[in-house]
């Protein structure tokens, strides 16, 4: 599934409002998502899934083609942790 | 870092305030956006959002697993895993952000 069809498929859910509006109703929340990991936040959404940051500290990186060594700088990550919920429903309602 | 935790109603109050509906409507519709993306992961469907990132399933091979207390080996079955990749849209706006270039 795309953005294009969650989005859709929720204007389908909420047949009162414009599909413009669930397109931006989408995107806000995206945004605000990653806002939140910008400004170093946890975003807990229980049963879904935790959204969090984790610093990678600087270090030396070896290009694997040439084995020649360059400096990647300290950088921020996105991290996902998939929630208890959704994690035992992947497992038991869909089958394997 | 700041390390505030955002939930469910910080993100109804951007639906709130973004396009006027009542808050319940609000919380309601927050709630349906992570249904709608769970189902699809629990049908074994990736999702893909664009300049966000994507959710994929991968699949695990059942193996044999150990428990490092006990030393005894236990069977762990095939099952469903769920990894998330952060768009370069995203990874770019959290460092820019933490003023990490």
């Amino acid at each position: 599934m795309i953005k294009s069809e969650l989005i859709v498929k929720i204007a389908e859910l909420y047949p009162h409002l414009y599909q413009r509006d669930v397109e931006t109703i989408v995107n806000q929340l995206l945004d605000e998502i990653g806002d939140a990991m910008g400004r170093g936040d946890r975003v807990e959404l229980r049963g879904f899934g935790t959204f969090s940051v984790k610093q990678r500290e600087a270090r030396i990186g070896r290009n694997p083609r040439t084995g020649e060594s360059v400096a990647v700088a300290k950088k921020h990550a996105p991290f996902f942790k998939t929630g208890k919920d959704l994690r035992d429903r992947m497992n038991r309602d869909g089958g394997r | 870092m700041a390390g505030k935790t955002v939930t469910r109603s910080d993100l109804s109050e951007i639906v709130y305030n973004a396009v006027g509906l009542s808050r319940s409507e609000s919380a309601q519709i927050v709630e349906t956006v992570l249904d709608e993306i769970s189902d699809a992961l629990i049908r074994g469907e990736d999702v893909k959002l664009s300049s966000f990132g994507s959710f994929l399933v991968r699949h695990k091979n059942g193996r044999m697993g150990r428990n490092p207390k006990t030393g005894e080996e236990v069977p762990i079955d095939p099952r469903r895993v769920l990894s998330f990749r952060a768009s370069h849209v995203l990874k770019e706006k959290i460092n820019k952000m933490a003023g990490l270039g």
